[in-house]
């Protein structure tokens, strides 16, 4: 943990973030260029209302229209959906409405944020 | 400037409708980001609490120049012990509250912890009133 905290700013694009997990991204394709530095994986809502960061990927297996909410209130532009959840039709609407991008992976919370934290993303905390 | 919104007990699909409204009204109003923020996800906890507990309850926010004032009033089952209730980690949410992602005990002191005044009064049976303050 330290060592990754001390690496010098390591940030990834989106399309990378994707190509690494085998993800697709299901919102937001014209924001695939945009660069995130920071990465926090979190089933629980409340947790991620309380992180103040700026250029974060919320990496959630936590799928459901309060998970749209909750990055749109918490100015977070960027969620990975694992597991390959379900996002139903009022979540893309809603992630639409934000200009939210989604991005959707077959890996597990443990492979994704693993593979992530490895390829140098760094953690909130 | 005043708005009023009515928040519906259980129906979590539009649990934070009046907390994205707000932050379209503070954005049109070029408040700070990190303030706006700071407003959003203190209203959003108050939001989802009268959504998760409560039967019925309203929001009326009033904006001037200087700061929101926001007024929750809900009716609902009041809170008995609000010292105990202000202890994070403490929680009375249900199941089904839980397996949408809140219910952890965080809402509260995430909400003092976010607004510049915080006020809070219940009574057990009747309901639960907030009053936040933020400055700009």
């Amino acid at each position: 943990m330290k060592k990754n905290e001390n690496r010098p700013g390591v940030t990834m694009k989106i399309n990378e973030v994707a190509k690494s997990l085998e993800a697709k991204i299901v919102c937001g394709e014209h924001r695939q260029e945009e660069v995130i530095e920071k990465g926090f994986s979190s089933d629980l809502m409340s947790d991620v209302l309380r992180i103040d960061t700026e250029h974060l990927l919320l990496i959630t297996g936590m799928a459901n229209l309060q998970t749209i909410r909750t990055a749109e209130m918490a100015d977070i532009s960027y969620i990975l959906f694992v597991r390959n959840k379900q996002i139903s039709d009022e979540m893309l609407e809603l992630a639409k409405e934000n200009d939210l991008v989604l991005l959707r992976c077959p890996y597990s919370l443990f492979r994704a944020s693993g593979l992530l934290f490895e390829a140098g993303l760094k953690p909130v905390y | 400037m005043q708005v009023k919104f009515d928040v519906e007990g259980g129906n979590f699909s539009k649990a934070g409708h009046a907390s994205s409204q707000v932050k379209k009204i503070l954005k049109q109003l070029n408040v700070a980001p990190k303030i706006i923020k700071s407003i959003v996800v203190a209203l959003y906890e108050a939001e989802v609490n009268i959504v998760a507990h409560a039967y019925n309850g309203t929001i009326e926010v009033t904006i001037d120049p200087q700061k929101i004032l926001i007024n929750l009033s809900d009716n609902g089952p009041g809170i008995a012990d609000i010292s105990l209730a202000m202890q994070e980690g403490f929680s009375t949410a249900s199941q089904e509250v839980r397996q949408m992602g809140f219910g952890a005990g965080m809402g509260l002191p995430n909400i003092k912890r976010n607004t510049d005044e915080f006020e809070i009064e219940s009574e057990v049976g009747k309901g639960t009133k907030l009053i936040m303050t933020k400055f700009f």
